[in-house]
């Protein structure tokens, strides 16, 4: 019953934005105004049903109603709560309903807050915005409906994916989804605009605190992925180049060039048409995404729910709403005239710079990606492409864009002389050579990742502190507490980026590997540490059956930690999982993973020490701070204040 | 009846859940285990889903990486190893695709889109360049709008 109504109030949801997606459009036509402010009780209303459905969902998830096909195929009633809860996003069905109630949730946002909008471009926005939700409401309701019912009901469930069962997944989808659906809404603002044949500052001030929250959440979302990556798969890594990590991994390439060009839009007037081409490719290429994990066109771990129809469908939405923006944008663009001038050699020039390397590196993710695809259509011929290419044809951008990054941040409008613009950086630069020197020092012999990692990271993180330093100038300390928030989020965000580079480039180049048959109670050596196997036992947790290790690791004779690295076979979908057992530090993970019993009793071990292996997502989530910070900045709240002066001037009724 | 699910899930499981390389495998030469290792990170597991061989857990992925010390052992160059790996399985096991024929796309698509990238911006920033226009002044109601901001 509760199913049903879910089912029911999906559809009516499906309605409502099918109104949403027209009577608004016709009333900014034709200047009704009547007509346009329908979008805004029509937004509340869908994200409402879509939420009533989504409740009524997971309502049948918590209570095991097997009676749905969807909970039958992907729970238990052994499952833990908060397993059978993220079991509703861990599936296809469920994980688009998250989308549509996401894409809603933006959509309600937007007619909350959109108080000091323009009626005629907040009816356009609404209306694009519902559309984008017509199109996905349609997709669930005709290929992919979650309140299918079973004639007869099974006893137990198939379980959701032991692999998914993990604190870090089961935040991993929402967060990606509010970063790929928060995109959204720059796609509405520029097709809006794109309608309304006008670009200012006002639009890139409306249109960069969601593109800032999406690119957020997508920071975030991105590093839980990576995150569990690290701990669950068993050797470590962090970064697989995975055709469905690409996938998260352009989005937000393309929404951080779309972050920094708006503010050139809003600053200063200009780059307004390739901002807004940049706020279509941002949405196409989460739109892309979807199609990639949903349609099984490429194979890759994470994709679940391939079905060819499903994918024509998405490949449809996504070939009318981005091509249609792209005709859109052919036709608009060119009455976006800019107005601001500027020399190269300036902060406009520098971001033009930092827009060119991120497209262009988020140009190399994408081709690589499809490129077995393309190969395979064009000549026939079954290639692969992965990390080593990757690591090869991407690299080199980043470095560039990190090297020039300082530079940027600290150049003035308009126009500057690059040495002394430079000139703040001094320190900076030569607190950086000193590490690289350091660095140099300590690994000789090795690879120069970690030189040029490292000393890439100190520089942009003593480049922030210096941009920092410079804004204050000569007026003391107390006016670095005074100044913007959005100063003080560029700089965080940049350390962040300088963090993650020292994490990666000293994770790759200084990990310790160790693999062995140990016997219990016999200690061994690795990077100063001594290991012991003390013993292995089995042991029963709620769903699933362990063996689990404990090993002592000692330096020095004094104790480190105590690990127990587990190996989990979950019954149900016969499936084994390592769960590697980790002492966290900030100068080095002890990383510890138990395999097989061998014959003569000792168990086979792999054992790593991964220095600076905590940085990488540190940076990340210095990277999401930042741009928290610069989201709380005064000038985005300026102009609601101003609205709500104006109301108050009006006598209330 | 659990507990004999349990155990029968453990005796069909426990020959795959063997983990990637196997404590048998490495070569006590540790420069050429290092060798081993960076050309098995290199090759695809011709049966997983976008696995190497070096992390995969599939059988044929522990055959590739026997054989592939094999092959070191017996004085081959690391190229030489994959060259025979490929014969055999095919250009699919490549994660990096050969700068060659066709792949020269790939491989040149990003310093060609950055060249043009550059190209079309400089063309752009010279047409920034300020000139002795003059600015369009302000309608009236951006003026108040204006006054209604700075008021803030």
């Amino acid at each position: 019953m509760i199913a049903e109504f879910g089912h029911f109030a999906l559809i009516l949801a499906f309605m409502v934005s099918l109104f949403q997606m027209t009577v608004p459009l016709v009333g900014a036509a034709k200047g009704w105004l009547g007509w346009m402010d329908s979008a805004r009780p029509a937004a509340l209303a869908q994200f409402l049903l879509v939420g009533v459905s989504f409740a009524a969902l997971t309502m049948a998830f918590v209570t095991s109603d097997f009676s749905l096909k969807l909970v039958y195929e992907n729970s238990h009633t052994a499952k833990p709560m908060l397993y059978k809860i993220s079991g509703v996003w861990g599936n296809h069905e469920g994980s688009m309903l998250l989308w549509v109630l996401i894409l809603a949730l933006f959509g309600a946002a937007a007619a909350v807050f959109g108080d000091n909008l323009p009626p005629q471009l907040r009816a356009r926005v609404l209306a694009v915005q519902a559309s984008i939700g017509a199109a996905f409401f349609a997709f669930i309701i005709f290929t992919s409906n979650p309140f299918l019912r079973l004639e007869n009901p099974p006893f137990d469930g198939r379980d959701l994916n032991p692999l998914l069962q993990d604190p870090g997944l089961a935040f991993h989808p929402p967060f990606l989804y509010l970063g790929y659906v928060g995109l959204s809404m720059a796609f509405s603002f520029a097709v809006a605009a794109l309608i309304e044949g006008r670009v200012d500052a006002a639009w890139a001030r409306w249109v960069r605190p969601w593109t800032l929250a999406a690119w957020m959440f997508l920071t975030i979302g991105i590093a839980l992925g990576s995150w569990w990556a690290y701990y669950e798969l068993g050797w470590g890594g962090f970064w697989f180049w995975d055709p469905v990590e690409n996938a998260s991994f352009m989005p937000w390439l393309l929404s951080a060039a779309l972050l920094h060009s708006a503010i050139v839009v809003e600053k200063r007037e200009a780059l307004k048409s390739w901002t807004i081409l940049l706020a279509i490719m941002a949405f196409g290429f989460s739109m892309i995404g979807t199609f990639i994990v949903r349609s099984g066109v490429i194979t890759s771990v994470h994709s679940f729910a391939s079905d060819p129809t499903r994918g024509i469908f998405i490949l449809g939405i996504l070939a009318v709403f981005t091509g249609g923006a792209l005709t859109l944008y052919a036709v608009r663009a060119s009455s976006m005239t800019a107005k601001g001038v500027f020399t190269p050699m300036s902060r406009e020039g520098a971001l033009v710079l930092n827009n060119l390397l991120l497209a262009v590196s988020a140009f190399v993710v994408f081709i690589g990606t499809i490129w077995p695809l393309a190969a395979e259509f064009l000549w026939d011929r079954k290639l692969s492409v992965g990390a080593p290419f990757f690591n090869k044809a991407f690299t080199p951008f980043m470095i560039a864009l990190a090297i020039a990054l300082p530079f940027g941040a600290i150049m003035p409008w308009k126009r500057a002389v690059f040495a002394r613009a430079a000139r703040p950086l001094r320190g900076a630069f030569i607190f950086a050579l000193a590490v690289m020197v350091l660095v140099f020092a300590v690994s000789t012999g090795r690879s120069a990742i970690a030189v040029i990692g490292a000393g890439l990271g100190a520089w942009l993180i003593a480049g922030s502190v210096a941009d920092l330093l410079h804004r204050v100038g000569n007026s003391g300390l107390s006016r670095l507490f005074r100044l913007p928030r959005a100063d003080w989020g560029k700089a965080i965000a940049h350390a962040g980026v300088g963090v993650t580079f020292i994490g990666v480039g000293l994770l790759t180049a200084w990990q310790l590997e160790d693999i062995r048959v140990a016997k219990i109670g016999q200690p061994f050596d690795l990077g100063g540490y001594d290991f012991t196997l003390r013993q292995v036992d089995q042991v029963q947790g709620p769903n699933y059956l362990s063996t689990l290790a404990t090993i002592d690791v000692n330096r020095d004779g004094a104790s480190v930690a105590v690990l127990h690295p587990e190996k989990r076979i979950y019954p149900v979908q016969a499936m084994p999982t390592t769960e590697a057992a980790i002492d966290n530090g900030i100068f080095r993970d002890i990383y510890v993973v138990i395999g097989d019993e061998q014959a003569d009793g000792s168990w086979a071990v792999r054992t790593y020490v991964k220095p600076f292996a905590n940085w990488i997502w540190a940076g990340a989530i210095l990277m999401a701070l930042g741009g928290m910070v610069s989201l709380s900045d005064r000038r985005y709240r300026v102009a609601v204040g101003a609205k709500r002066a104006a109301v108050n001037a009006v006598p209330a009724e | 009846m659990k507990r004999l699910i349990f155990i029968l899930a453990l005796a069909l499981m426990a020959p795959i859940a063997a983990l990637a390389v196997q404590p048998d495998e490495v070569l006590s030469d540790p420069a050429m285990e290092a060798r081993a290792r960076h050309i098995s990170q290199k090759l695809r597991c011709p049966i997983c889903q976008g696995e190497n061989i070096d992390e995969s857990n599939a059988a044929i992925s522990r055959d590739l990486r026997l054989y592939v010390r094999e092959r070191l052992v017996a004085g081959d160059a690391d190229d030489q190893v994959i060259d025979a790996v490929v014969d055999r399985f095919g250009e699919f096991v490549l994660f990096e695709p050969r700068a060659r024929g066709g792949n020269l796309l790939l491989w040149l698509a990003g310093p060609a889109m950055l060249l043009i990238g550059l190209l079309i911006a400089w063309v752009f920033l010279r047409g920034r360049r300020p000139t002795d226009g003059a600015v369009d002044a302000l309608n009236a109601s951006e003026q108040a709008r204006l006054d209604e901001i700075m008021r803030d």
